[in-house]
């Protein structure tokens, strides 16, 4: 039971985080049509946080439920990946939306959606039927969001001079973290231990084939993996997810039970 | 360093809905060539479900009558009302037509 809670905060925290992340671009994205894409995007991955959260407030029992889940755990309880959290720009760069760039938006997207257009479909055959419903679901839709991220990596990559250099450092940036994807968790040996999950690092080499041929599509070259391996599914975060949350939860908790 | 903006070429949506038998136009977007017009238009004007199928056309591929000349284009018909149906009548031995 503890082992599924686990997984499953895992898996919603990455997906709510990522909401809230994309979720900056509404308002300013760099054309109308991709800061509605980008909002679209944001609202299934938040739809998707909720289905997670949902059940694990059923099978947690008591006066858990979806919302407290989402706005009433602080940063080290939460287990989403640090490349979720990161802000959508390059390294040694302050906390500014000023400085919103969408290289890094769609790399960080592209990374994690080909990751879990591989993990979905997998968990749609996972013993927890719950799980397996909620995976079906989300694998139409992150299918999209690896088609619009892939679309735009290829675009800037075999674009103009300055995009393809300005989306080689983002992948330079944020392809390190994707470490994490492949490193053990606890949580997730004993989650696979139970048929709930699924063991990604069986996943690896497809994944690996799919950034590799994008990333050929788009010229541009994959760096090598290596160096510090980050531990956000530990719940050992970069500073970045407490100004995320600062700004998430603040109205839940000035509020807490508002409906509106 | 000098910076080009190119402004992206016009495209026009028709989207068929999910009874509809024929795609009807619903707007149009900027996009850089058709395969991204189709993406783009599924975000804006597929959201609520509207439809089941996209088309997409260069604006610049439509020829379109000149609105100053609607009254030599299209006045000519307001009299003549014996091309609706409704102008004959129908004898009784006919029956429901």
């Amino acid at each position: 039971m503890s082992a599924a809670i686990d997984y499953l905060l895992h898996l919603a925290d990455n997906a709510l985080v990522l909401g809230q992340r994309n979720a900056e671009w509404c308002g300013h994205g760099p054309i109308l049509e991709e800061d509605i894409a980008l909002s679209n995007v944001s609202l299934d991955l938040i739809g998707q946080a909720r289905m997670l959260y949902q059940l694990v407030a059923t099978l947690k029992g008591g006066d858990a439920t979806e919302d407290k889940l989402a706005y009433f755990r602080d940063t080290g309880e939460f287990r989403n990946y640090t490349l979720l959290e990161l802000p959508h720009h390059g390294p040694l760069s302050g906390y500014a939306h000023s400085s919103l760039d969408y290289g890094t938006t769609i790399v960080r997207n592209f990374l994690y959606s080909a990751l879990m257009a591989l993990l979905w479909e997998a968990l749609a055959k996972s013993n927890n039927t719950d799980l397996a419903a909620i995976a079906a679901k989300s694998l139409k839709e992150v299918r999209y969001h690896l088609r619009h991220s892939r679309d735009w990596l290829v675009r800037l990559g075999d674009g103009t001079d300055e995009s393809h250099v300005r989306v080689q450092a983002s992948l330079d940036h944020l392809m390190p973290y994707t470490q994490e994807f492949w490193a053990h968790s606890p949580a997730e040996a004993a989650a696979v231990k139970d048929g709930i999950a699924v063991d990604l690092n069986t996943l690896k080499a497809d994944w690996d084939a799919i950034v590799d041929a994008a990333l050929e599509e788009a010229t541009l070259q994959r760096p090598k993996a290596g160096g510090y391996v980050p531990e956000g599914k530990n719940g050992v975060h970069s500073e970045h997810l407490g100004f995320l949350l600062a700004e998430m939860q603040s109205l839940a908790r000035a509020h807490p039970n508002g409906v509106w | 360093m000098t910076t080009e903006l190119k402004e992206w070429p016009l495209w026009e949506i028709f989207i068929r809905s999910k009874q509809g038998l024929e795609h009807k136009h619903c707007g149009s977007l900027h996009a850089a060539d058709a395969r991204q017009a189709l993406e783009m238009a599924r975000d804006v004007y597929t959201r609520r479900q509207e439809g089941v199928s996209i088309w997409v056309l260069p604006s610049a591929a439509i020829t379109a009558s000149n609105p100053d000349e609607k009254g030599e284009l299209f006045d000519p018909a307001a009299d003549k009302i014996y091309r609706h149906p409704t102008f004959y009548e129908i004898p009784d031995e006919v029956g429901h037509m």
